[in-house]
């Protein structure tokens, strides 16, 4: 069974599928800690490849700070898996994206290829979500019994410091936003388009029939 | 006694004509600006806001520099230069005692007066900021992203380095003149024998326009006058230097009456440009000298002092057209040239009217050999044939003159109290405001330049007396900020100053605050005795030198126990500050050290010397409240009596 050709729907996938790409340049989450003594926040960009300060030594200061309460230092590159398989799972999603862009293009195969890319992809961003949050969890929670300073919740239960996985926080002297970057909003649009292929796709293949 | 009733005399008649001047016109200083004005919103920069300009304020006697914001007048900074400052360890440390290196030896003060911004095309640049040193004849180069003094060059064959230190419009050249002659080579004589024996000096010193390091290119050997201030031709008059010389007389005693004389002193006239060729012409005579050129490494964070044997001197004779004197009546100081490079302020002192050459005139007066007799072979040009005009009884006692970037000039009279502002090229007076007490300098943001920002006008006062609190005998020095947007000049604020501020220049703040360094990485540290990790901190004995690499971050140093040190040795506590974060400097203090504190920013290693005299556990600790742990961040040194076999260790967090 041959499908219709879909010129624009392959065009629209190849471009949404292309745009995850830009993980590879941009952060995927940015974290940005505030204080009184820091008016100018300290910051991580967190990309697919490993951790960056948002300025040249913010990671190191990040870390100074953190040794107070007893927090793991942020993890270097090859202190995760997830830098290595990250970077894979989305270059594999990349190529396997405009390989059916170009196969609906050219008619090899029908547009609901275009929504089980989608749906793959969600799957998969949903499980990097889920892995980024233990990671938060275990970051802001699995603290040095010898830590300088062990403050305690006012019901007495020793205080932890999980930076929120989306939105404002204040933590001690610290005001913290986290939000998605500019990979993230890649992403977004990115996927928005494949379900947008897939509906043009639908379009096309009805036009013909 | 005949001579100190004509200085009563003269007094009394000075007294008269201030009330002349001044009669109807003086207002009574108590409460003025601020109640009447909106003076106080003017000058109020509300917290967490910036100033709109930078303030350079030569310490006087305190041998610093201090930094000011405009308007607020708030004290940003005191910035060591030729004085050793116990605060942060300058001129204590190992690193930074080379510094203070002269022909003298360790020479831990002097008296700065003149700071000059550096220039590209005759406007402000904040590259660098030159200051001089006074006593001991020195020039110092501060770096304005450090906001560190970098370079300091002593100056031989000079005497009180006071009309100093002023750069040419494009920085060529950091042009340093003795006030006092002085035999040149020194020797042993008679000073007696002074007139036509002694001899000024007027040094070029040049400027590498990539590092900013300067060098001797060449000594002006001048008649035994002694040569006040000085400023550069600017634009038109762009490549001539201009100093005030009084002392023509070439008195060697009692200088108040016998250096008061002569009707008119002179304004020496420089072509530099023609000198500097004939230099680069092979021109001129190496001579021996000995003088100190000190540089601060900034990756070292290490001066080196270099003693230089021989300096260039050039005669002013051996260079036809160079040299020339100008008529100036009664012992110049100020010597003031306009944006536009045509005149030529002579702020006669002792005068009641202020003397102003043209430049044009001048060249004319040259070219056409308008000569009023020679002195020591210098051409002395017709007064009548070079004179722009004169402002006639302007006040009394000129000193100085700055200038806004609309015309007009701004004279600071020192016996009446008063900055008169005038109009260049009509010599009409069209302001007069009292100023308490007794003004030096005035200082204008770029008024030294071809474009001044003339929003405001600092007055450098001399004498404070009332304006403040009163704190025994001994007072602070005191500055008055004034508005000159409008048609008068307007007080606005009261401020004090350290030491005694003579000169000082300003800046807008936009064109340097962004370039201020906020921490030295430690990835371009040179250090030879840097401890970057905990594996290169250690202690080593080299005889009775013991080397102690020791690190800190917040918040313990890294060792913070030490055994193994003896009595007699001579420790060096190299340290260095491994923070990589902006305002967390550590100090360092250890008891009895017989020196000062060292404050380490971050990047930074320097050293400190202790030499322990008694047996017992000592401890050190930092000195600047770094963090919620400052209090915890110690350690102790045994000292063990000279003849103990106890061997060095050293250990962080062991038990």
């Amino acid at each position: 069974m041959g499908s219709t050709i879909m010129k624009k729907a392959g065009i629209i996938m190849i471009i949404g599928s292309l745009l995850l790409l830009g993980l590879f340049k941009f952060p995927l989450w940015n974290i940005m800690l505030g204080a009184p003594q820091y008016p100018d926040p300290l910051g991580m960009n967190i990309y697919i490849q490993g951790i960056e300060g948002n300025e040249e030594f913010d990671i190191q200061n990040i870390d100074g700070l953190n040794h107070y309460i007893g927090m793991k230092t942020i993890p270097k590159v090859e202190e995760m898996w997830e830098f290595d398989v990250f970077p894979k799972v989305i270059g594999f999603m990349v190529a396997l994206g405009v390989i059916i862009g170009v196969l609906g293009f050219f008619g090899k195969v029908s547009y609901k290829w275009f929504l089980g890319w989608f749906v793959l992809m969600s799957v998969l961003g949903a499980l990097g979500m889920y892995d980024f949050n233990l990671w938060l969890i275990d970051y802001g929670t699995d603290l040095d019994p010898k830590a300088i300073m062990a403050y305690t919740h006012p019901d007495g239960t020793p205080m932890t410091y999980k930076p929120p996985l989306i939105g404002y926080q204040k933590m001690l002297n610290f005001d913290v936003d986290s939000w998605p970057a500019t990979g993230a909003y890649m992403i977004f649009v990115g996927m928005l388009l494949t379900v947008v292929a897939f509906f043009v796709g639908k379009k096309e293949s009805k036009k013909v029939a | 006694m005949k001579k100190s009733i004509n200085i009563l005399f003269f007094l009394a008649i000075a007294a008269g004509l201030v009330g002349c001047n001044n009669g109807n016109d003086r207002k009574s200083g108590k409460g003025q600006g601020g109640l009447a004005t909106n003076a106080a919103e003017r000058v109020y920069v509300a917290p967490g806001e910036h100033d709109e300009y930078y303030a350079f304020m030569s310490g006087g006697f305190s041998g610093q520099l201090s930094v000011y914001g405009l308007p607020s007048g708030r004290m940003l900074k005191v910035l060591p230069v030729f004085s050793q400052n116990p605060e942060n360890g300058y001129g204590y440390t190992e690193e930074t005692k080379p510094m203070l290196n002269t022909s003298f030896g360790f020479v831990p003060w002097d008296d700065s007066h003149h700071p000059d911004i550096s220039q590209t095309d005759g406007v402000l640049d904040g590259r660098w900021i030159f200051i001089n040193g006074n006593n001991t004849p020195r020039i110092a180069r501060i770096d304005l992203k450090n906001f560190a003094t970098e370079e300091i060059i002593e100056i031989p064959n000079s005497a009180g380095n006071h009309s100093s230190s002023f750069i040419t419009e494009n920085t060529e050249y950091v042009v340093a003149g003795t006030r006092f002659s002085v035999p040149i080579p020194q020797e042993d004589m008679p000073i007696n024998e002074y007139k036509g024996n002694f001899k000024g000096s007027l040094t070029f010193i040049s400027v590498d326009q990539e590092t900013g390091r300067m060098g001797i290119k060449f000594q002006l050997i001048m008649p035994g006058f002694n040569y006040d201030l000085s400023h550069p031709g600017r634009d038109k008059s762009h490549g001539w230097f201009f100093f005030t010389t009084y002392n023509t007389e070439e008195a060697h005693s009692l200088l108040e009456v016998n250096a008061s004389q002569n009707d008119k002193d002179f304004i020496a006239a420089i072509n530099w440009k023609k000198i500097e060729e004939y230099v680069n012409n092979g021109g001129g005579k190496m001579v021996p000298a000995n003088y100190a050129h000190n540089v601060m490494d900034e990756h070292t964070h290490t001066a080196t002092s270099t003693m230089l044997k021989e300096v260039l001197t050039v005669n002013p004779l051996d260079v036809p057209g160079a040299v020339y004197f100008l008529p100036t009546p009664k012992s110049p100081h100020g010597c003031d040239v306009d944006p536009t490079g045509e005149y030529i302020i002579g702020n006669g002192k002792l005068s009641a009217d202020l003397t102003v050459h043209s430049f044009t005139k001048m060249l004319d007066a040259i070219e056409n050999k308008k000569f009023d007799g020679e002195a020591y072979g210098i051409p002395i040009l017709n007064f009548e044939d070079i004179l722009a005009g004169v402002v006639k009884q302007p006040g009394l006692g000129p000193l100085h003159t700055e200038f806004d970037d609309k015309g007009n000039a701004y004279t600071t009279f020192f016996i009446s109290s008063e900055v008169v502002k005038w109009k260049v090229g009509t010599w009409e007076v069209l302001d007069r405001q009292p100023v308490f007490y007794s003004v030096g300098h005035g200082m204008i943001p770029g008024g030294n330049s071809r474009k001044p920002f003339g929003k405001y006008f600092v007055a450098l006062n001399k004498i404070t007396k009332d304006r403040y609190l009163p704190t025994g005998p001994e007072l602070t020095q005191s500055a008055q900020l004034f508005d000159i947007t409008g048609d008068k000049m307007e007080l606005l604020l009261d401020f004090p100053t350290i030491g005694e501020p003579h000169y000082a220049a300003a800046i807008p703040a936009d064109m340097i605050k962004n370039n201020s360094r906020k921490i030295y990485k430690l990835a371009e540290n040179k250090h030879p005795y840097a401890a970057f990790t905990n594996s290169d901190t250690k202690v080593v004995r080299e005889g009775k030198n013991v080397h102690i690499y020791m690190n800190m971050i917040r918040s313990h140093f890294n060792p913070d126990n030490i055994e193994g040190v003896k009595v007699g040795d001579k420790v060096f506590f190299h340290i260095t500050n491994l923070e990589q974060d902006f305002d967390v400097p550590h100090g360092f203090a250890v008891i009895g050290a017989n020196n000062a504190e060292m404050l380490i920013v971050p990047g930074k290693t320097e050293t400190l010397v202790w030499e322990p005299k008694q047996v017992g556990v000592w401890p050190f600790y930092c000195t600047d409240f770094c963090s919620a742990l400052h209090q915890e961040m110690q350690g102790y040194v045994r000292v063990s009596p000279a003849d103990s076999d106890i061997e060095l260790s050293w250990s962080l967090d062991e038990d």
